[in-house]
């Protein structure tokens, strides 16, 4: 079992901040998210997209805001557990808690620190009837293991990055992959792009365009799916396949947490900002955009601030006896846990004769 | 003085507002439909406003003349669901003079 002082739900850059306040306190921390990359939406929705309320930052790209919070926490050894959700919660009898991942991953913690944004991001589903019946039965959100597929039919739905990506990818595997996007254009890299293209002339990939599943069928497992073209159910027709599946791309969801017994309020978490964004349930905390109190602004410089005022009270919940006072780093330094440490060239004190 | 333009939003739930938008604070439609808080927040402007999601997508009901689509907001109105002839991102709609008068309903959440 993982064990840690503070357990922070979301790789965003608010919990990421967190681990280096956290570290100023010598407080150890591991994060928990979803996606397979740190950096939450910034990552995930628009790495290339400049920010320009940074404070100290006139302009800087999302991605490299994450990066550089990397770096900055670097000595502080946050530990990872990346591409699950955090899921169950059970609390100690001395007021510790287990947290258990959908994979099944457990985390022993003193603190947890929900920095989970606008939720976890899921698949987006298309709004087909009967597709829950199907799913796990020949309809997949994502491509896991693309073994699965070897010597199967595969239809794609879908007009992005990974729907071209994949296509090309399971072109070798699969016996025979459709693509279907709504238009004739696709929004993706400008290679993969050009690369479906040439798999279609090949006859490696069938494309079907502008058309849309709208139906599937199938006992208990997938045989067939309906494609409907031009937006006209006049030239709907059946089409035979092993698998379905839809790529279009991932949405925010609050998920399992909405349901650990947290105060919720307009789709966020109910905290305490005139102390410490503590929630309803002591030892629980939710910062960033995640939470909401009156005057609340859902800004990157708001979770920063948020996350440092959580740490010191998470020190103090920790060490309820000790005494400490707040240090300027550039008094203190900052020492890591890897045995680095950086701190203020001392002033030369020499006389002039 | 700049002056207000009265739009007409239909939410989710069918219910019709008549609301008055500023054209001089730079809002657009998704903006104003928060500011009213005509749709929950969190389901609406997720992205932020960025055409990323689909989430403010609506329905235009009026002949109100609007700006043309950029490829973003073509490109993620060909990826949303619920999506009809007259879709568009509330988004990427700037309230402008231009606009009084329009009609609009809220697609339903994804």
């Amino acid at each position: 079992m993982i064990s840690t002082d503070i357990l922070i739900i979301g790789a965003g850059p608010t919990g990421l901040f967190a681990v280096f306040e956290a570290g100023l306190l010598k407080l150890k921390c591991h994060i928990i998210d979803a996606l397979p990359q740190p950096g939450g939406q910034l990552a995930e929705l628009y790495p290339k997209k400049p920010i320009y309320d940074i404070p100290g930052y006139p302009e800087v790209l999302a991605g490299d805001l994450v990066d550089n919070l990397m770096e900055q926490i670097k000595p502080f050894e946050p530990g990872f557990t990346l591409g699950e959700k955090a899921k169950d919660i059970e609390k100690q009898d001395d007021g510790s808690f287990i947290v258990t991942t959908d994979e099944g991953t457990k985390h022993h913690t003193k603190i947890i620190a929900i920095a989970g944004g606008l939720g976890s991001f899921e698949p987006r589903k298309p709004p087909i009837d009967n597709i829950a019946n199907f799913e796990k039965n020949g309809v997949e959100y994502m491509v896991k293991d693309p073994e699965k597929f070897r010597d199967k039919s595969v239809v794609i739905a879908g007009g992005g990055d990974s729907a071209l990506d994949w296509s090309i990818f399971l072109a070798d595997v699969a016996s025979e992959v459709t693509l279907i996007h709504r238009r004739n254009e696709f929004r993706g890299a400008l290679e993969s792009v050009d690369r479906v293209k040439e798999l279609k002339d090949m006859g490696k990939i069938k494309l079907i365009t502008p058309a849309e599943v709208v139906g599937l069928g199938g006992e208990t497992k997938l045989d067939s799916i309906t494609v409907r073209k031009n937006n006209n159910p006049e030239e709907d027709f059946k089409l035979e396949t092993d698998y379905f599946i839809p790529l279009f791309g991932l949405s925010p969801k609050l998920g399992p947490i909405a349901d650990w017994g947290l105060e919720i309020e307009k789709n966020a978490i109910k905290v305490d900002n005139t102390l410490d964004y503590q929630t309803n349930i002591p030892g629980i905390y939710a910062i960033g955009d995640v939470n909401i109190y009156p005057g609340k602004l859902k800004l990157i410089l708001c979770g920063f601030h948020e996350a440092t005022l959580m740490c010191q009270s998470a020190y103090q919940k920790i060490h309820p006896d000790k005494r400490y006072v707040m240090k300027y780093t550039t008094v203190g330094g900052v020492t890591g846990f890897d045995g680095s440490k950086k701190e203020a060239p001392k002033a030369v004190v020499k006389s002039i004769d | 003085m700049t002056k207000d333009v009265t739009l007409s939003i239909t939410d989710r739930d069918g219910q019709t507002h008549i609301v008055e938008a500023p054209t001089d604070m730079a809002m657009n439609l998704m903006e104003v439909v928060r500011s009213y808080e005509l749709a929950p927040e969190g389901t609406i402007g997720i992205c932020g406003g960025m055409a990323m999601c689909a989430s403010c997508q609506c329905y235009i009901e009026s002949d109100t003349k609007l700006p043309e689509m950029a490829p973003d907001e073509e490109a993620m109105l060909a990826e949303a669901f619920h999506v009809k002839d007259n879709s568009r991102l509330g988004c990427q709609i700037p309230i402008s003079e231009d606009l009084e008068g329009l009609k609009v309903e809220l697609a339903p959440e994804e």
